[in-house]
């Protein structure tokens, strides 16, 4: 990877929808001054295997829900200068935390049995085991700055980005305190 | 009536005797968060969102049902009190189950705008995600438990106003919860009237009437100082009421 002065963001989809990547990808002609002054070095829509070393900034939408979650939330905490919760379900568990009234073991009958059209049955090795509850991603790792709504909006999501790409974290203005 | 005269955040204030410090605070457009206390229903300080501090004491005091006394000195938004508000906001959020996205009151719920207001960017206790019931026996309403603060508004309003008291509190402590008549599924109370006052006072999600869906019921209280000054004074003022 070329050597360059230009933040290294990931982005990362744990427990979420990818509704907060779309809105992120709701920049649009913003994207392309993004593109000059950062770099994407970890994504979802990015081709990159492995969570890489000294990310700057990283952006993580989704509850902590499942053992590879909490396995790449740790990772991400060790390799990134700035971790930011991106969106409802990373800072409060949001609809991902609704299956937490329900043990494990019901709802994965549920979805693999008995929803299941055809051939149902119990995944066993694709698929990481889910944890007990989806939790918040805060209560799992340090997070340095929070980005709200189901999804943010473009204009808080480029607020924030503006902020941290020059190195701070930050202040959200209130009006952008928004869940849901 | 006697007026008392003292001050809230330097500013001298007066007020009769009979009004709380909540009240007088909003004659003076003195803003104080509030939960449980609703226009129109007796106070009984259940939130604690409206403490303020009173010089000479380390207690803090609920505005809604704390009368002023003459030359009192009271304080509404220290350092103190707004650590404390947050603290409650995130405490009410860790012991239900808020999920904003999708429910039938977002962007019209109080809880939100607290949370809002106390700046609540995240929650630093532990979410708690209790199992609560949710009880769709009625015919027109639904009460989720998940969404209830415990306020008693739909306790006391229809207790006070309705005079029905099909609602209550039952158990203690986290366990806390509303009960309809004996304990029973709501469907199947006989004292219920199926007024849906309770739905329309409920301040979050808790009580909702059947077949609203995602953020779009709206609740409007109005209503129940236009009962209550009716039947107290006589005066049927329907100017809030239109305008709500």
């Amino acid at each position: 990877m070329a050597t360059s002065a230009k933040p290294r963001v990931a982005t990362v989809w744990l427990g979420g929808c990818s509704g907060c990547h779309m809105s992120l990808l709701d920049l649009d002609e913003r994207l392309i001054e993004l593109a000059d002054r950062m770099e994407l070095v970890f994504s979802p829509i990015a081709d990159v295997k492995e969570y890489p070393a000294n990310v700057d900034v990283a952006l993580v939408e989704g509850a902590v829900s499942s053992e590879e979650h909490e396995h790449m939330a740790r990772l991400i905490r060790t390799r990134s200068r700035c971790v930011v919760s991106f969106g409802d379900c990373a800072t409060t568990g949001n609809v991902t935390a609704l299956r937490n009234r329900f043990s494990v073991n019901d709802l994965m009958k549920r979805s693999y049995v008995e929803l299941a059209p055809g051939g149902p049955a119990m995944p066993s090795t694709v698929i990481s085991p889910l944890a007990d509850t989806a939790r918040p991603l805060h209560e799992v790792i340090p997070v340095d700055a929070f980005l709200h709504g189901c999804p943010p909006t473009a204009e808080e999501i480029w607020f924030a980005v503006d902020a941290l790409l020059q190195g701070r974290i930050p202040e959200l203005p209130n009006v952008y305190l928004r869940y849901g | 009536m006697a007026v008392i005269t003292f001050s809230i955040n330097g500013e001298p204030v007066s007020g009769r005797q009979d009004e709380s410090i909540l009240e007088i605070a909003r004659q003076h457009n003195i803003r104080i968060p509030t939960l449980c206390h609703l226009d129109g229903l007796s106070d009984v300080g259940a939130c604690r969102l409206c403490l303020v501090e009173v010089e000479g004491t380390a207690k803090l005091f609920p505005a809604c049902s704390t009368f002023p006394s003459e030359n009192m000195v009271v304080r509404t938004d220290t350092d103190r009190l707004r650590r404390y508000r947050r603290t409650i906001v995130e405490l009410l959020a860790s012991e239900g189950n808020h999920q904003c996205a999708v429910c039938v009151v977002n962007n019209h719920c109080e809880l939100q705008n607290l949370a809002y207001q106390v700046g609540l960017e995240h929650v630093r206790v532990q979410y708690l995600f209790p199992r609560k019931d949710l009880d769709a026996s009625h015919r027109d309403y639904i009460i989720d438990r998940n969404r209830c603060v415990l306020c008693t508004r739909c306790v006391r309003v229809c207790h006070e106003v309705e005079g029905a008291h099909v609602w209550d509190i039952a158990n203690r402590g986290i366990n806390c919860e509303i009960i309809a008549d004996m304990h029973q599924p709501w469907g199947t109370s006989d004292s219920c009237t199926s007024c849906g006052k309770c739905v329309l006072v409920c301040p979050v999600g808790a009580l909702i009437e059947k077949g609203a869906t995602v953020a779009e019921m709206e609740k409007h209280r109005a209503f129940l100082p236009y009962i209550m000054t009716a039947r107290t004074k006589h005066e049927w003022i329907a100017r809030a009421i239109e305008e709500d």
